[in-house]
């Protein structure tokens, strides 16, 4: 058993050392992104987006997903981005985590601008993105090899601290596809809060989840949130999330994508879901986005009559 | 151990009813030779080191040729997932290629290289390198591009996204690929040496062909036993490996 075991793992180093050595040729002109960062004299806010505007050529002919969007963050807080689906607020994210370049308008990050993504702005995905290759530690594992000055002991430790913060620490060696769909969002988030980013983006990232997961994470998010004060960019289309979650809630609007509202949650934590003022604070919100449906709506109307 | 002992009996019984059948003079001995005449075929050969020999010879242009496929499969898979031009240019050729038959190269092998090794090799590399390429090719383009995004965002960039995501994000393809190729190697070189006769050294296709030259099926049929063999063995040792590890790690069914 123990040879069988000793030859396997012989063979399968033997064999990505192969693979690694057949795949250099091709790789070496393959650009490495710039990361350079570009200093400007005063650091304001956390994250200044700067009249951030995006177009996409769609089939249906050019979509303005994003037009003159400003926006501040402080450091430390909860900001959730609502909208409908197709409203920019995902562009947006992509954008403060350097992942897509904004047309026209800047982000600057502790007032830099950024130019690409980088580990100080971690983002969470609607889909948890983690590697099937790797077990639950390796994907954790895997951002903190890339910080550099840490030792193999000091990440593992990270890692299991982390594991541990987002209760998955019994299943540090399970595969991916063991995981229900709330676990694999819970090593997603450890996998992001591992590398101490100060900004966390999440981009739906429980919208796929079942109601009672997704209210335990809430409840955990803003746990963890109140340990750690990260400041957190949350986007989502449910109100009730948003307003559980956020200190601050921002409207959107699509096309173009805009910021129509924002709304200040002043609500003691933790919030749960079902409390009276919550959902009068979600009611709110609420009569305010279908307004601006509504009228976005009529716009279209108008627009058909127009054309005829 | 249940299963296997019932693996045995099943095969032993096809072996007895071939036997009857020999017994029973269904067909001319010409025709279908005893399994007792196999047997005796391949103890009597491996005794006097002509099958060992001939193995030896045969695993030694296979491994190297497919080798030679894989080294140059990879990054070739690679480049054409990777740019444009390369997979309008060789891409297309290789989708071409795949489907010639890699014995067709024989008579062209046979023109440049001559009587030789090499020709052996330039056959089996053309049987094996084409769908490498194109496994490989198939196995970058169907990583979910969300995978190399949140390696960018933990800071990974160029080529360690693509060694430490992409690589083995596409494995699954790959590992397809590669037992595809090696496959391909076998049948090109099974051909290759049917066709070609070389002086360097007979392989298993060389003694299937004298075999048929003879009239004595007892070796054809004993070197077909040999090829089936080893071909169970690569798929049990090479390949067996990797895939249960991708299939305990990617989840899927046995």
């Amino acid at each position: 058993m123990e040879l069988k075991f000793f030859c396997r793992e012989i063979f399968l180093r033997f064999f990505s050392i192969l693979l690694f050595l057949t795949w250099l040729p091709g790789l070496s002109y393959l650009r490495t992104m710039n990361t350079e960062f570009h200093y400007r004299s005063e650091p304001a806010e956390k994250l200044a987006i700067e009249s951030v505007s995006k177009t996409f050529n769609g089939r249906s002919g050019k979509v303005h997903a994003l037009d003159q969007v400003s926006l501040n963050i402080k450091e430390g807080e909860f900001v959730c981005l609502l909208g409908p689906s197709g409203c920019g607020k995902s562009t947006l994210l992509n954008i403060i985590a350097g992942l897509d370049p904004p047309d026209s308008g800047q982000v600057l990050a502790d007032g830099k601008a950024v130019t690409g993504p980088g580990r100080e702005r971690m983002v969470m995905f609607q889909e948890s993105a983690l590697y099937p290759w790797l077990d639950v530690l390796g994907n954790v594992l895997y951002g903190l090899k890339l910080k550099p000055n840490l030792t193999r002991s000091e990440r593992r430790k990270v890692a299991h601290f982390y594991l541990k913060l987002v209760g998955l620490e019994k299943f540090v060696h399970a595969h991916v596809h063991e995981l229900s769909g709330g676990m694999k969002q819970r090593v997603a988030l450890a996998r992001a809060l591992a590398p101490n980013p100060r900004v966390l983006l999440m981009d739906e990232p429980f919208a796929a989840l079942d109601a009672m997961t997704r209210e335990q994470l809430y409840g955990d998010l803003q746990e963890i949130w109140g340990k750690q004060r990260k400041t957190i960019v949350f986007v989502t289309h449910n109100v009730r999330e948003a307003v559980c979650l956020g200190d601050r809630v921002i409207l959107f609007s699509r096309s173009p994508g805009k910021i129509q509202d924002h709304f200040d949650i002043a609500l003691p934590r933790p919030r749960g879901m079902n409390s009276a003022n919550l959902a009068n604070y979600a009611a709110a919100i609420d009569e305010r986005l279908k307004e601006l449906l509504k009228k976005e709506q009529g716009e279209l109307n108008e627009l058909k009559v127009l054309n005829g | 151990m249940k299963r296997a002992l019932k693996t045995i009996i099943a095969f032993a019984l096809l072996v007895a009813v071939w036997e009857g059948l020999v017994l029973a003079k269904f067909w001319s001995p010409v025709l279908l030779p005893s399994p007792v005449d196999v047997g005796k075929y391949l103890i009597d050969s491996i005794r006097d080191g002509t099958l060992l020999k001939a193995s030896a010879i045969t695993m030694k242009r296979l491994g190297l040729g497919y080798a030679v496929g894989l080294v140059l499969g990879l990054p070739l898979g690679l480049l054409i997932a990777r740019f444009r031009f390369f997979q309008d240019t060789l891409g297309l050729l290789a989708l071409g290629v795949q489907t010639l038959p890699s014995v067709c190269w024989a008579p062209l092998a046979l023109l440049w290289f001559g009587q030789t090794e090499a020709a052996m090799f330039f056959i089996v590399i053309m049987g094996s390198l084409w769908s490498i390429t194109l496994a490989t090719d198939a196995g970058v383009r169907n990583v979910p591009p969300i995978y190399a995004r949140a390696a960018r965002t933990m800071g990974s960039r160029g080529w360690h996204t693509w060694l430490t995501v992409i690589l083995p994000a596409s494995l699954p393809f790959v590992v397809s690929g590669m037992k595809q190729g090696w496959a391909f190697a076998w049948r090109s070189l099974m051909a290759a040496e049917i066709y070609i006769t070389v002086l360097t050294g007979f392989g298993l296709g060389q003694l299937l062909h004298y075999g048929r030259e003879l009239n004595a099926m007892e070796q054809v049929i004993g070197i077909m036993f040999v090829i089936v063999l080893i071909g169970l063995l690569a798929d049990k040792l090479l390949f067996s490996p990797i895939e249960r590890f991708m299939h305990r790690r990617w989840g899927t069914a046995k």
